[in-house]
């Protein structure tokens, strides 16, 4: 049962892992890309950590892959915050799709 | 007293981590939470006292859950765009006003919004946050506002302020 469990949730975390990188590829500029890559693969890297967790239970290696899941939330969204912030400041370009920018006036 | 939270939290995090009680690992991360503890204790929480009120863990907890629902939503989210034909993004950056004080809090806030459904913290300038939105859904500010930090701000201010 524990064995089934730790399966799929890899298997999720894996799928979820896929879907950002296919999005790192499709979609138009950096900004969009790091959407991609922060949510689904922290999602997917968590989901893999929890199947650790449950395929070897509460001991020494379950609990070490406990708390790499917060430390991996506050390090992907600060680095996520830090390139985007990084980007518009070194002037890359927003995608011709985007309707809005409000952060231009301010950098100014 | 910042020091001997901050010197509690870390020995919490170093026994989870490395998971043996001999003496001498004890000792190695007795040593390491004093180190950070002088170094990083003067950036911590001012008022430590709040730890110890429940009423704000209760609200840690319901915060907890809303985060990890959004946070599901958001992937199911981003998976569909990536994954849809077209395509259907409306990307750009807007304005968001935050009622949000203490830095802490506010970083919880960029946190939580970085990992909901299509937005990401570029900037806090003042009380203006920036965020970048992948499908910008309304043009009128007292709505997006609502949409993007909604629920998340009022129970952060319950137990971070």
């Amino acid at each position: 049962m524990n064995e089934m469990a730790a399966i799929v949730l890899i298997s999720v975390g894996v799928l979820f892992n896929l879907f950002g990188c296919i999005g790192l590829i499709r979609l138009p500029d950096i900004y969009n890309r790091l959407q991609a890559a922060t949510k689904c693969v922290t999602l997917g890297c968590c989901s893999i950590l929890l199947g650790v967790m449950v395929h070897f239970g509460l001991g020494s290696a379950g609990f070490r892959a406990l708390i790499a899941i917060p430390v991996l939330f506050f390090t992907a969204t600060v680095a996520a915050h830090a390139l985007v912030r990084g980007a518009y400041h070194f002037g890359t370009k927003m995608d011709k799709k985007s309707v809005k920018d409000d952060y231009r006036e301010t950098v100014k | 007293m910042r020091y001997v939270a901050i010197f509690i939290l870390s020995m919490i995090f170093w026994l989870l981590v490395t998971f043996r009680f001999t003496p001498a690992n004890l000792a190695a991360g007795a040593a390491a939470s004093l180190l950070t503890s002088a170094i990083f204790g003067r950036y911590y929480f001012h008022n430590v006292g709040k730890f110890l009120q429940p009423r704000r863990w209760f609200w840690f907890i319901v915060y907890l859950i809303t985060f990890l629902w959004a946070c599901l939503k958001a992937n199911l989210d981003v998976a569909y765009r990536v994954l849809h034909p077209a395509m259907p993004i409306r990307p750009g950056i807007v304005k968001v006003r935050t009622t949000l004080k203490s830095d802490f809090a506010r970083t919880l806030l960029a946190n939580s919004i970085t990992m909901t459904p299509g937005t990401i913290t570029v900037d806090i300038v003042g009380d203006d946050m920036y965020i970048h939105w992948i499908y910008i859904r309304s043009e009128d500010p007292a709505v997006y506002t609502a949409m993007i930090t909604g629920r998340f701000e009022d129970y952060i201010k319950k137990f971070a302020e």
